[in-house]
């Protein structure tokens, strides 16, 4: 590598510059551009006050719609609550069926296994939209339809592809020999799952969980035809809000959804490993 | 009790839901697509060719541009990190090219409404910088905002998966190819892609279902005709109650992405097996 840079001719310029950095600037500007233009577009949507053609920048800075958003009466914060009390009660669901069924793929013998395994991955395989739809139609029958249990069943089914995924690599990532050993010095098999497996296994069932939670709060296309118009959610909100021409409400609505999923980034690689994170989908 | 039933038990609950709640709603909208006012047979598709014809051609055109172009600035950018010979450079497109992986599609559905509009923020800043003329600003929401939307948010995406195949491959062809005096770009299009093209593959086709099904996307940014098939449905649902024809075009955007799918689930097995 070293030698290589050093016959590279352009390496230093006249006065010790690498001129290399003019092309390379170039392009990490116009990347940062391109990632960081639209996002602080939506800050500035979320104080502007007034703002009109042609005026490249607001004309008055202001808070007056965060205090819309979160006036005790208005829908804003009913679909916040609503979105945090579904995505908490989804998460809960999601474990509840993961952990099991991780344990189970990743650590006994299961009949058919690769084939279980396979009906996990054809959420992945298809469309989701033409499956919500009929879903929409089965639950109106069930007078399912409108409710919030209505709500986080789909955002169960939405999640549980990604928590049995990641479940299972957590369990799968545990020496077998710890659980072993805690079995013969007398702990019976729920003990020794209790006491060592599931504690061992708690930071990828951390990143699932915290995963699931974000993609129900996110989720917007199974709220749209299941939820709407009666349960309010907040992607539903922003949605609403931005058809009706209020992007103030909407970008505040879009950062409120957007917080949450930059500050997992921030902390994804604590509690899952990048060769993990690379292997969801494979 | 024995092992194996035990483990049949505690798999089954999960199991069930996928079944019950994505496989069978699955089912009925494949029979759905088939069954009109007038019994079981082709009549929806025949609306869905008459009436939809140019959405299908604009959905395909749409993704497959959408899915070429990911290809190609996630190869850069995993080819960057990768082959990069200023470690400060390297330093920041891994921390700058992350960002919108975690951006749901509803808010970049958002973001770039308002900044791609005739008089967004784009524009505006183009028009101050003296780029361009307030008369010649163009909005970009249409076929071009989709795309640009679908490229943004998918491009971190398959790029981490590739820049982490990319990791694990053999440096000592690499260096070889290097000191023979190959230039990086042509390490990296006959040396490295060669060899992480199953990982490529992979992050392209879970790019391409997913872009196949986002809903928010196509009604916030592409408000006209032509649109994508996602925005269809749910108009054919939420204005007529036409289950038929909506179940007939999620059969052809299942169709669609049935090529794609075959491909991924075929990989996946075998690697699992």
């Amino acid at each position: 590598m070293s030698i290589l840079n050093s016959v590279s001719p352009a390496r230093s310029g006249r006065f010790g510059i690498d001129l290399w950095w003019v092309p390379r600037g170039i392009l990490l500007g116009a990347l940062a551009f391109a990632i960081f233009g639209p996002l602080a577009n939506l800050l500035i949507w979320t104080v502007t006050e007034k703002w009109y053609f042609p005026h490249a920048l607001p004309l008055e800075y202001g808070f007056s719609n965060w205090a819309k958003v979160f006036a005790p009466r208005g829908n804003a914060l009913e679909s916040l609550i609503n979105s945090v009390i579904v995505a908490t009660v989804t998460v809960i669901v999601a474990l509840a069926l993961a952990i099991p069924s991780g344990y189970a793929l990743a650590r006994l013998k299961l009949p058919l296994r690769s084939l279980i395994l396979l009906a996990f991955l054809v959420p992945q395989a298809f469309p989701e939209l033409p499956v919500f739809v009929n879903v929409a139609r089965m639950f109106y029958e069930l007078r399912l339809n409108g409710t919030i249990p209505g709500v986080v069943l789909v955002h169960v089914t939405h999640g549980l592809v990604y928590a049995v995924w990641i479940a299972t690599a957590a369990f799968a990532a545990i020496d077998r020999d710890l659980e072993q050993a805690a079995r013969s010095i007398g702990a019976s098999a729920p003990r020794a799952f209790m006491d060592v497996t599931l504690p061992l296994a708690a930071p990828g069932l951390m990143a699932s969980a915290i995963f699931v939670f974000l993609e129900s709060l996110d989720e917007f296309t199974g709220s749209y035809f299941v939820g709407a118009p009666d349960v309010n959610l907040m992607p539903l909100l922003l949605y609403s809000a931005g058809a009706g021409g209020n992007y103030q409400i909407a970008s505040i609505t879009a950062l409120l959804l957007l917080i949450p999923s930059i500050a997992f980034m921030a902390i994804v690689e604590r509690f899952l490993r990048a060769d993990v994170l690379a292997r969801v989908g494979h | 009790m024995p092992q194996r039933l035990l483990a049949l038990l505690f798999v089954l609950p999960a199991l069930a839901v996928i079944v019950l709640l994505f496989m069978v709603p699955l089912g009925a909208s494949l029979i759905g697509a088939f069954e009109s006012g007038e019994g079981y047979g082709i009549a929806n598709f025949i609306k869905v060719f008459e009436l939809y014809r140019w959405d299908v051609l604009f959905t395909v055109m749409v993704v497959l541009l959408s899915t070429l172009l990911i290809g190609f600035f996630s190869t850069a950018i995993a080819g960057y990190l990768t082959l990069g010979e200023n470690p400060r450079a390297v330093a920041v497109l891994r921390w700058l090219y992350r960002w919108p992986m975690f951006v749901p599609f509803i808010v970049v559905g958002q973001v770039l409404r308002t900044f791609l509009a005739k008089n967004g923020l784009m524009n505006n800043i183009f028009i101050e910088l003296g780029l361009m003329t307030p008369i010649s600003a163009t909005s970009f929401l249409d076929w071009r905002g989709i795309v640009i939307a679908f490229v943004w948010k998918q491009v971190p995406f398959v790029a981490l998966l590739v820049a982490g195949a990319m990791a694990s491959i053999d440096r000592g062809t690499i260096e070889a190819a290097r000191n023979l005096g190959a230039s990086r770009l042509r390490i990296l299009v006959e040396i490295v892609v060669p060899q992480i093209a199953t990982t490529l593959m992979v992050g392209l086709v879970l790019s391409f279902v997913t872009m196949m099904s986002v809903l928010s996307v196509p009604l916030m940014i592409n408000a006209q005709s032509p649109t994508m098939l996602t925005a269809d449905i749910a108009f054919r649902i939420n204005s007529y109650g036409d289950y038929g024809v909506a179940n007939a075009l999620g059969f052809v955007s299942l169709l669609i992405t049935a090529g794609a799918a075959w491909i991924y689930l075929r990989h996946s097995v075998k690697e699992r097996a």
